[in-house]
């Protein structure tokens, strides 16, 4: 199997859009499209799964609360109850209305930061670590979209200037993927 | 065009004349002397079992303690001192004569909730509609038919509230305790508050958002309407600058309309925020039926342009205003169950000892629920989710209006009788009657605007 992909560059999010269902609907594997921006609509014209970030995010949400509902618990009813504003704290479902601000919090503290977390780490992003990119210009105003070569090129690459690419080339990828 | 299909019209119609029965059954049985009065809750008791007399007695004896007592009963706070004196004589025949009252209110005060409910479903659109006119939101403009047929019923709808008002202002019944001379006789507080709280300045205030609100409708509709014959955006401008300038005055009217017409019932409570509750509450119910007529008139063949990207931002709204209402219902119930100052504690201890079921239903009914089954994104896109989140919002939110108002009025004799559900029925089928028969009279597509085109392409 070579390891030659073709790089189309565009330089407008819409053209880009095109030319990805254009490439789609001509058969053509598209690897990955690196964009400076998320592009709306790029991930259902590229045809990706849908994110399931969504379900992660409600079970952190969830994680948040239980261990925030632990958390008022232990510190305010059994480790040490302190009488607040005329309130003793000897039963958690009496005072559970002072609680609630502290359990919200916890929730949407959890949902968030774990979910950035885990964004990152499926995305593969960690600190010190070398950016994938294959052109710099990418993270500036230029769209690039890698497509997979087999026995074509010639004809790939014809068909990509005329989805509106201005530039088309072709490189050799070096063992790593 | 649309027309009003033989059913939804019977439907109406029927409605409205079972309401009507059932509402006017419900105020000849209501009681007119304490004996009957008496005699109604000894019936009303004889079929319980003995757990439930034994706790009546004992709610009997806790009377000196029963706060929801004070806002009638007036010499029971002012006099706090002589209490134990002058209170032991004088409390039979009082608490009959309360009882009375209360029985007496009940049927009013079912008519009341129902007519405000249908009324601030109007008076939501309208502000609903007024937003997207304001920000010129593009994705709306579809809709703008339904909501200007559902703020139709704003103009009926306010006239009733107003009737019922008057009435109030003539000693018809007892639903605003303070327009009773003999109680504020007895009364410091609402004595404080009589150069706000009086019936003349109360009914014209009334009158004045009420023209203020219906002016608003009537020229957004002109100009709305006025916009499908011309090619330009002048009207749309028009429209823009109106929406603008009403949103304002809605936002302090509907604030002072919440204290007149809702908080004005418990005259001692108060409560700063209450003018928002009322707000997030009649939007959210607002948003709901928008999105339930829309997915109605869809299922019958009409406004063929909406996609389910519309019903996804009213899903959207749905949900969010509802988190919005909850956040609203705690932050008012946290601060003063946590400072526990005995005049605001007492409308939450009403609420939690004879009202338990209904007012923690209420959460559960217009926050968890929706919380739950409106939150993943492909529900929202999904019209039997809508509904049924829909109706169990529209019936969270009657709910909260009759826990805003019955508490105070009808105290622990209510129930869900005939005048209840005769009166939600009567109003149900006038607002069904109106709404409808507006949506026939021009095309549901507001074709002339000049955004129309982004809402029909519409995608999320």
């Amino acid at each position: 199997m070579s390891n030659k992909v073709i790089h189309a560059i565009y330089d407008d999010d819409d053209v880009l859009l095109h030319a990805v269902k254009d490439v789609k609907a001509a058969n053509h594997h598209i690897e990955e499209v690196f964009t400076p921006f998320p592009v709306h609509g790029l991930d259902k014209a590229m045809g990706l799964a849908p994110t399931r970030i969504a379900i992660a995010s409600f079970m952190f949400g969830c994680l948040g609360l239980s261990v925030a509902i632990w958390l008022t618990n232990h510190i305010m009813i059994e480790d040490w109850p302190q009488n607040i504003g005329g309130k003793p704290s000897f039963s958690y479902l009496e005072n559970v209305p002072a609680f609630v601000p502290v359990l919200f919090e916890m929730t949407i503290f959890f949902a968030a930061h774990l979910m950035v977390i885990t964004f990152y780490l499926r995305s593969r992003l960690w600190p010190f670590k070398k950016a994938e990119n294959p052109m710099p210009s990418t993270t500036d105003d230029k769209f690039l979209m890698e497509v997979a070569i087999s026995d074509n090129e010639k004809k790939l690459v014809t068909f990509l200037k005329k989805t509106g690419a201005i530039e088309v080339k072709v490189h050799e990828k070096n063992g790593e993927s | 065009m649309y027309t009003f299909s033989k059913n939804l019209k019977f439907l109406s119609l029927s409605f409205m004349v079972v309401g009507a029965l059932a509402l006017g059954i419900g105020f000849l049985s209501a009681p007119s002397n304490v004996e009957e009065a008496k005699a109604m809750v000894a019936d009303a008791h004889g079929g319980h079992d003995s757990h439930a007399v034994t706790t009546h007695d004992s709610h009997a004896a806790d009377h000196k303690e029963d706060t929801h007592h004070d806002n009638h009963n007036a010499s029971h706070d002012t006099h706090a001192d002589t209490h134990d004196e002058t209170h032991a004589e004088g409390h039979d025949s009082s608490h009959d004569e309360h009882l009375l009252h209360q029985l007496q209110n009940k049927p009013w005060a079912a008519v009341y909730v129902a007519a405000l409910f249908f009324m601030m479903i109007a008076l939501g659109t309208l502000a609903f509609y007024a937003i997207q006119r304001a920000a010129q939101a593009g994705w709306s403009i579809l809709l703008f038919r339904v909501m200007e047929g559902i703020t139709a019923y704003l103009l009926p709808g306010t006239i009733i509230v107003f009737v019922l008002l008057v009435l109030s202002g003539l000693h018809l019944n007892h639903i605003f305790v303070w327009m009773d001379a003999d109680v504020v006789a007895h009364d410091e507080i609402i004595q404080n508050k009589q150069s706000y709280l009086n019936v003349p300045f109360f009914l014209a205030r009334a009158l004045f958002y009420i023209t203020g609100w219906n002016l608003y409708r009537y020229y957004s509709r002109k100009f709305s309407l006025a916009q499908d014959g011309e090619n330009g955006v002048s009207y749309h401008k028009k429209n823009f600058r109106l929406a603008a300038g009403f949103l304002v005055f809605y936002i302090v009217t509907e604030s002072m309309m919440s204290w007149d017409w809702i908080m004005s019932v418990d005259p001692h409570w108060f409560s700063t925020l209450f003018g928002w509750y009322v707000f997030a509450s009649m939007i959210v119910t607002a948003v709901t039926v928008i999105a339930m007529i829309t997915i109605y008139l869809k299922s019958r063949g009409y406004l063929e342009d909406v996609n389910d990207s519309h019903i996804h931002d009213l899903g959207k709204f749905m949900f969010g205003f509802s988190v919005f209402w909850t956040y609203l219902w705690f932050s008012q119930f946290m601060l003063i169950w946590y400072s526990n100052i005995p005049e605001e504690v007492t409308y939450f201890i009403t609420r939690i000892e004879d009202y338990n079921f209904l007012f923690f239903g209420m959460v559960v009914m217009n926050f968890v629920f929706p919380l739950l089954i409106l939150m993943n994104s492909d529900y929202k896109r999904n019209n039997w989710f809508i509904i049924i989140a829909g109706i169990v919002i529209v019936l969270g939110h009657y709910i909260d209006v009759y826990n805003m108002i019955m508490p105070a009025t009808v105290g622990d004799q209510w129930s869900f009788g005939l005048s209840e559900i005769g009166s939600v029925l009567l109003f149900a089928g006038l607002f069904i009657y109106v709404v409808f028969s507006a949506l026939t009279k021009v095309p549901l597509k507001p074709k002339g605007d000049p955004l129309v085109k982004e809402s029909e392409h519409f995608v999320y």
